[in-house]
């Protein structure tokens, strides 16, 4: 009797042997896919926190590598630069000063005042968006909106005062903050003449 | 300038070189082809003041030009 179900047990395990098999294999192949799976590259973008202050870095010497030393200083030490208009009087430099100017602001409007009066004008509202159409809806580098601006005014104010959107002072810009930087300005102005003066003397 | 990143390197090269120029006008028009405008930082001939020269074309590159920045069109805000 033994032997007869010894036999039979070893025909059931010959027989069931390429089906155990057949499942060993896949279920490596699943363990070996999954851990796959937990290693391998993660398609999300990585955020580079030093990305960001990086460019800005960059942005600040490309923009004082064109503007001129006074503007420069301006913007180090106020953090806006004032682009004087050329609309009425293009090619002829008063003694007076220009007619109107611009405060050109990091990712803000542009004002445009009076500086005989200090009286503000209006703000336009423009932008430099991505063109790449990559879905990716990041901004310029806060120097690098400064210097678009002032490439775009000091190259051709027309097209890009046409492009922008006109407001009156008040929209997005607090007229009483714009009014304490014309104040900043020219007390900046001021201390830099007296500093000059006195390198000469 | 490329949002989201800055100042980019697009290509550069010497004018003067034939092969390098080609590169440079080739890169010129994609550039302006993407829908960038592009500027010249140059001084102004009496005055001494910063300015930008904005063009169009290569050709209107002022001789000398060190660089050419280009920068996304203005739109309104």
């Amino acid at each position: 009797m033994l032997p007869a179900l010894l036999s039979l047990a070893l025909i059931a395990v010959a027989l069931s042997l390429p089906l155990v098999l057949r499942q060993l294999g896949r279920w490596r192949k699943a363990r070996e896919a999954r851990r796959a799976a937990r290693s391998g590259p993660l398609h999300v973008p990585v955020y580079d926190p030093g990305r960001e202050r990086r460019a800005e870095q960059r942005a600040r010497e490309l923009l004082r590598s064109c503007v001129n030393e006074e503007e420069w200083s301006m913007y180090r030490d106020l953090g806006f630069i004032r682009v004087r208009g050329t609309h009425m009087r293009r090619g002829r430099d008063s003694p007076a000063g220009p007619p109107y100017a611009y405060l050109v602001y990091p990712h803000k409007p542009i004002v445009a005042y009076l500086p005989a009066t200090g009286r503000l004008l209006s703000e336009y509202c423009v932008e430099f968006p991505d063109m790449s159409g990559d879905g990716d809806r990041a901004r310029l580098p806060a120097s690098d909106d400064v210097l678009a601006k002032w490439m775009a005014l000091t190259s051709d104010e027309s097209r890009v005062i046409r492009r922008a959107n006109m407001h009156l002072v008040g929209r997005q810009l607090d007229p009483a903050r714009v009014r304490r930087d014309l104040w900043r300005l020219s007390e900046w102005e001021r201390c830099r003449q007296s500093e000059i003066g006195a390198g000469h003397s | 300038m490329k949002p989201g990143h800055g100042e980019v390197l697009v290509a550069e090269g010497d004018p003067e070189v034939r092969e390098e120029e080609e590169l440079l006008i080739e890169e010129f028009r994609r550039q302006l082809d993407e829908g960038m405008w592009a500027a010249v930082p140059t001084t102004r001939r009496g005055s001494g003041r910063r300015e930008a020269l904005m063009v169009k074309q290569y050709a209107e590159i002022p001789v000398g030009a060190d660089r050419v920045i280009f920068f996304p069109r203005a739109s309104g805000g």
